[in-house]
Parts: C-alpha cells; structure tokens; sequence
C-alpha cells in the first residue's frame, strides 16, 4: 500500500513538472505589443499550465486503466461490483469547484486590469454633443484621464475595408498610425453588416455593430506595424478585409499627422 | 399490464412492409424508426464531410483558389448546418434514442408512434430542401448562426430556404423531445423506478426538456429574421431601426444549449457503454444523474458567452463567465466518475471501448480549452478564430461523434445480429483519432496566433500547419473508408452475434437480437440493476 502511494505521489509531480515546464517554455502566442497583451499572457499561461495538468492525468489515468484493468485471456467474469464513494465524489466536486471560481476571480482581476470594467458611457469627446449609449468595448481609462492626452479616432468599417477618421486633423486615413505608448480611444461604428476589429499581437477585439457605436481602448506599447483583422464573417471578401496598424514614435506619428492635416473648413 | 399497446397501431402493423423495404415506409416501429434516423444522419454526415473536405482543400493553400468566394461561405454555412441539424442532433437523440428508450423503460414503443414517425419524415425533405437551395440561387451564406444584418443582404432565397428547412428540423425536433419526456414518465414499465433507469434515459429526460424549452425560441427567431427578408419588416434589420444584437441573444439562448443537445446524450450513451465493456457497475450513479440536471439548469443560462466581444455590457460579460465555467463542476464530475467506472475493472479493448476512451480524452481536451473560452479576457483575443472552431470541434466531434461510432458498435450486434470486424473497428479507431487529433489541435494555435474562423484566406506564414491540418482531414475522410466496408460486409456474413454477445445486464440485451416487433416475446423483464456487474455471475451464463 505504501509503495503504491509513493508511486501515485510520483506520478502526479511528474505531471505537474512537466506541466510547468511546458507552460513556462512553450509560447504558443504572437508577439506583445499593447499593455494587455502581458495582462492577457498571464492568464493564457496559468490557465494552460492548470489544463495541462488536468489534460495529462487525465489522459495517463484512462491509458493506465486500459492497460492495468485490460481483459488477460485466463480471466473470466466481471470487475469488482464497486458503485461509488461519497467522499471520492465530495472530493472531485468541491477541488473543481474551488479552482473553477479561483479562475473565475482571477480572470475578474484581469479583465479590470485591461480596462473592461471601466463604464463606457463616460463623456467621450466627440459624443459630448450626445448621449448616445455605448453598447460595449473595452475602455481603459477612467472619466477624469479622458480629456487629456488622449488620441481619439472614429473608426468606421464597411464591406470590405476599415476606415479611420482623425477628427483633430480632418482627414481619414485607410491605415490606423498611433504613437506608441499613448493610450487610444477608437468609437467605431459599421456602415453595413457586422463586422470586428482584431490585432492579434494587442490581444483586443470587439464587434464594429451597424447602428450601435461601440468603444474600444488601447495603448501600443511596440513600435511596428501589425494586422488588423476582421473577425466576423461579413461576406465573399472577409478573408481578406485587412487592414494596417502603424504603431511608431511620436515623433514619425506627428510627421505623418501634419502631412495629412487638412485645414478645418468653417462652416 | 400497464404497457401500452395501441390496438389502432397494431392492426397497422400487418399493413407495414417487412424486411428492408419497411426502412423506407412510414412504420410506427420505434426500432425501425430509430435505424431510419441513423442511417438518414449518416447519409447527411457524408455530405456535410464532403463539405468539410472541400473547406481543407481550400485552405489547404493560402489563396482563395480552390472554389469562388461566396460559395466558401455556402460551403461553410452548409456544412454547419447540415452537421449539426441533420446528423449529430437527429443521430444522438433521435436514432439512438427511439431505438434505445422504450426497452430501457420496458415499454413496447414510444409514447406517441405517429408523432414519433412524423418527427422523422420532416428530416429528409428539409435536409433535401436544404442541399437543393444551392442549385436555386446559391445557398444561405451567412454562416450556421445567420446573423443579422449579412443574412438581411446575401441573396435571399438560399436564407429562406435555410430558415424554412432548419424551423422544419427544429420541429422534428421539438416533436421527438416531447416524445422521449412522455414515454419516460409515462410508460415505465411497473414497479421500475425512476433512480433504476439506465443513464441514456436520465440523459435523453434533460436534453428532451432543454429541447422543448429552447428550440421555440430558434423558431421564432427564425421566423422574425424570415420577415426582415421577405416583408421588410425590422426585427433585426439596422437600416429600418431593428437591433442586430436582439438576433444574437434569441439566437444563442437556443444554440447554446443545442451543444448539451448534442454532447448530453452522448455522455448518456457511454454510461451505457462503459459498464459492459469494463465488467463494472457505473460509478456514481446518483450523482451522474444530478449532474445531468445540473447542466440542464446551468446551461440554460449561459448563452451570452458567444457574445462577449459583442454588444454586451461588462456586467453581464461576468456573470456568464462564472455561469460558464461553472458548467465545468458537474461535467467534471461525469468525467472523472467514468475513468473511476474504468478502474478496477476486466476491461476487454475493443472497437466500442477505444472509440469511448478517444471520446473521453478529446473531450476533457475540448472542456478545459472551453473553460478557458469562458473567461471574458481570454474569450476576447479568441473569440471568432480557429482556438474556437478547434474548441467545438474538440466537443462535436471528438466528443459527440467518437460516441456515436462508440454506439455503432455496441449496439450493431443487437440490431442486426451479427458482429462487427473487430480488426477493422479498430483500424478505423486509429486512423480516426489519429486525424482528428492532427486536423483539429493545430487549429489551436492557428487561432491564437492571428486565424479567424471562415476565411477562405489567410497569410502565409500559417501555409505549413493549415496543410497538417488538412492532411489531418483527409485521414478522417479515408477512415469513413473501413467502416463503412466493415458494416456492408458484417451485415451481409458477419458473425453471428446471440442475443447478448457483451453479456450485457441493460434491458435491451434481454431480448433476442434483433429484437421483435414489440420488443418482447412475453412481458418486460424487470430489470433493477441495469448495472449490476461483479454481483450476478451466476444469473449471467
């Protein structure tokens, strides 16, 4: 009995070893280039170490018990008639539950942290006028930072294109240039179907919804030029409805923003 | 004798064709009803793989190359379809569910015959219908969730023809639901309790209720989509003030439970399978059974999960993180209550034992990746890439559709009493898991690293691992190929089965094989431990 605990103590160190291991050394996601992606990598890390461990015993489990327990020739009738264990059940329903609310709270944490709990209705610069009500989005500022410092874009996606209007500069511009490290606030709508913004290395999507505006919030970290990817399905082109975020230092942003200005028209 | 024979349906019998022409009849029988849905289902599975095949020959590269455009979306929009309304949901409620339920509950048919029969007929000419809607003006292209405003502005026709075909499919749907519910409560044999049923009728009670709840708000749905079409009304249509989200919500309050739709009965099936093949009772059987209801319950209130980088407010994005990943406690349960079933026991390895441990792992795979998916931060990167498209493909197939061939193979014997090849079952197991698991894991990171789902192309530097994939698809094409030779030539000179080839303790084996029309010569055994294995050697042989 005691040899068999020892090996059963083994066993499940080895698994949680090699779990370690491979969530510490294997990076299955694109580069980092906005503060969530650290936020977002966290998560990813913990979350595949716990379901390594829970996927590689599992999987050990089953192929022990179908060798160990396999039908020899010699043998005839059946198993032990055990129907169950209260405390055994107790146990795999109270750990499962634990862990599950663990991640539950954790991931809570996170997503404040990137921003998501923030309320989206704040006074945005350009619906001052308005008050139209932002659906969803992920804002990661808070009412007060609004106002300063803060690069606003509007964001308008069609079949099969995005657009991105600089209101302070009036111009609109097919490709998405930001300074890095400089929060960014996107109010996007659509002028048709559903469509989403995604840029897989800022971890960050939301659905650009016609005839409801929704917010989206981020702040490059990276200088680079990364995809932009429509995410949901919006017709024959939406493999390739792409489109460029040119993530550079204020300086070049600033060169390439007063080359576009075009001079404000009174009305 | 409370067993209900229906004197109307019994002089009908006469009148039924018999051997295989009664296959194409409208007959009453729920045997000859349950073998209709499955192999009907199959039929549709080898279209919808056809489809699935030409989606990984297309991305086999990374141009839009293979077919135009706007048929990959109808090629897409079908394939979901076709697999989830006319195979996996007809297949594992309907086939193994009229053949299995009313000797589970020692009845001599189903509650309603007629009902039962129409249930079914609805499913061809729908299934055909839809099939069709390609040849009219292209079929619906909007995807299997046809969401508003794109399904408002495709060519309409094929969306109409799609609408019409899945409201009938949910009707036979609801019509079976509400069949399995009346012949569970109402036809048990007496003196059989409710905690004595085997776990496919517990199983088949919870999906049948989240079929009867849930599926009326699909067709509604539907039916308020189908006016935007054709009546310009706006429901959903943006342009005349409708809310495109509205859409969203209705429609995953239905077709999030559709995925315990189509894996519940599963899990109840392999609690079947199981116990015979291990040669020990069902571990856990009570707290089997409220974890089922468990799911129903949880189920029912998580559908916004599908919509979290939608237009949901952040309130409501954490509420169904925590209900989702909640749905993980009494799954888990299930799962590690089967492996405990597994320990200890005299298990013979066979086609129908691999196809169950396969559905096990792959499964626990698909859970933990959707426990993951649950989470609003991590949904957010993912939603709408290939990490989801391999999630649920994780849970359909390698969970709901490892099961049902599970299925096949247990309960070929007693339909048909011969036995299936052993030595190509388990040359079909291999090469099945082998390239499921080799199409479908590579997704994962395809997804994570910049994929979405149902694009017809993609960059590059994902060239390499969408050809593993694809290689991974044409292995599960080619392992149609030995079980469907094994199942023509055991059907035609297989070996003769008996009547009980598993000695298995479930009513179902207590009768000859096949069976007889009326399910039993005399009345319905008493069966009060459907697995009571390692307890009655003498009794068994």
């Amino acid at each position: 009995m005691l040899n068999k605990n020892i090996y059963l103590i083994l066993v499940i160190s080895l698994v949680f070893a090699i779990s370690f291991w491979i969530g510490f050394n294997v990076n299955l996601l694109p580069a980092e280039a906005s503060i969530n992606a650290p936020i977002y990598d966290e998560l990813f890390k913990i979350l595949f170490i716990i379901g390594l461990i829970i996927f590689i015993g599992m999987t050990i489990a089953v192929i022990y018990s179908l060798f160990k327990f396999r039908k020899r020739d010699d043998q005839i009738g059946d198993g032990i008639a055990l129907e169950g264990n209260l405390s055994l059940e107790i146990v795999w329903t109270i750990i499962p539950s634990i862990i599950v609310l663990l991640i539950g709270l954790y991931s809570y944490n996170i997503y404040d942290r990137m921003g998501g709990m923030k309320e989206l209705n704040h006074n945005h610069e350009m619906m001052s006028s308005n008050t139209e009500k932002i659906w969803a989005g992920i804002s990661q500022t808070s009412d007060n930072e609004i106002a300063i410092n803060n690069l606003s874009i509007e964001v308008s996606a069609m079949q099969f294109a995005f657009l991105f209007n600089y209101p302070k500069g009036n111009f609109i511009s097919g490709e998405l240039h930001v300074p890095v490290d400089q929060k960014v606030s996107m109010k996007m709508e659509s002028k048709d179907v559903i469509h989403a913004f995604w840029v897989p290395e800022f971890r960050i999507k939301q659905d650009i919804i016609p005839g409801q505006p929704t917010i989206l919030n981020f702040t490059p970290t990276k200088v680079g030029k990364y995809p932009i990817i429509c995410a949901e399905l919006c017709g024959p082109y939406h493999g390739g409805m792409r489109a460029s975020i040119i993530v550079e230092e204020e300086s070049d942003y600033n060169e390439w923003f007063n080359k576009n200005k075009k001079p404000e028209v009174n009305l | 004798m409370t067993i209900s024979i229906d004197p109307q349906k019994t002089n009908n019998e006469s009148l039924q064709p018999k051997g295989w022409l009664r296959y194409f009849s409208f007959s009453l029988d729920h045997k000859v009803i349950g073998i209709q849905y499955l192999v009907c289902g199959f039929l549709f599975y080898l279209i919808g793989g056809t489809l699935a095949s030409a989606i990984r020959i297309e991305l086999a590269s990374p141009m839009s190359d293979f077919m135009p455009r706007d048929v990959y979306n109808q090629v897409l929009t079908l394939h979901g379809t076709i697999m989830i309304f006319l195979w996996i949901v007809p297949v594992v409620n309907g086939a193994f569910g009229n053949y299995l339920i009313p000797f589970y509950v020692g009845a001599r048919d189903m509650a309603f015959p007629r009902l039962n029969a129409v249930a079914f007929w609805l499913i061809p000419p729908s299934g055909l219908m839809l099939v069709a809607s390609y040849f009219v003006e292209g079929a619906a292209q909007a995807g299997w969730t046809a969401y508003p405003p794109l399904s408002i502005t495709t060519p309409q026709s094929g969306q109409i023809i799609w609408i019409l075909s899945v409201l009938l499919l949910g009707g036979s749907s609801i019509f079976g639901g509400i069949n399995f519910i009346a012949t569970i409560i109402k036809l048990r044999r007496p003196g059989l309790k409710l905690m004595q049923l085997p776990m496919y009728c517990w199983a088949m009670l919870g999906t049948s209720l989240l079929v009867v709840l849930s599926t009326p708000v699909l067709a509604g749905t539907l039916i308020l989509l189908s006016f935007d079409i054709i009546a310009n009304t706006g429901f959903f249509n943006p342009v005349l003030g409708g809310n495109v989200v509205v859409y969203q919500h209705l429609f995953w309050f239905y077709s999030h439970p559709a995925v315990y739709i189509m894996v519940l009965p599963a899990f109840g099936l392999v609690s079947e399978i199981l116990p015979v093949h291990a040669r020990k009772p069902l571990f856990g059987y009570t707290t089997m059974v409220f974890s089922i209801m468990g799911i129903v319950v949880l189920g029912l209130v998580v559908w916004a999960h599908h919509m979290f980088t939608s237009g949901t407010p952040p309130w409501m994005r954490l509420f169904f993180t925590i209900a989702t990943a909640f749905i993980a406690v009494p799954t888990g349960i299930k799962f590690f209550n089967w492996v405990a079933t597994l320990w200890g026991g005299k298990i013979s390895i066979n086609s129908a034992m691999l196809f169950s441990c396969g559905f096990i792992i792959n499964f626990v795979f698909g859970g933990i990746t959707g426990v993951a998916l649950a989470q609003v931060p991590f949904d957010i990167h993912v939603h709408d890439t290939y990490f989801v498209v391999a999630h649920f493909h994780y849970i359909v197939y390698g969970g709901t559709v490892f099961i049902i061939f599970s299925s096949i193979y247990h309960w070929f014997p007693k339909v048909t009493g011969k036995m299936l090849n052993e030595k190509l079952g388990i040359l079909h197991f291999i090469i099945t898991f082998i390239g499921f698991n080799l199409c479908f894991a590579p997704q994962h990171w395809l997804g994570l690293n910049g994929m979405p789902r149902r694009v017809a192309e993609y960059d590059p530097q994902f060239q390499f691992v969408n050809q593993i994939s694809s290689l991974g698809a044409l292995l599960m094409a080619i392992s149609t190929i030995p079980f469907l030779i094994n199942v023509f030539l055991s059907v035609r000179d297989g070996k003769d089965a008996g009547d009980n080839p598993w000695n298995a303790l479930t009513p179902e084996w207590l009768t000859s094989s096949p069976p007889p029309v009326e399910n039993w010569q005399g009345e319905a055994p008493l069966v009060e431990e459907p697995y009571g294995y390692g307890k009655e050697i003498p009794e068994q042989k």
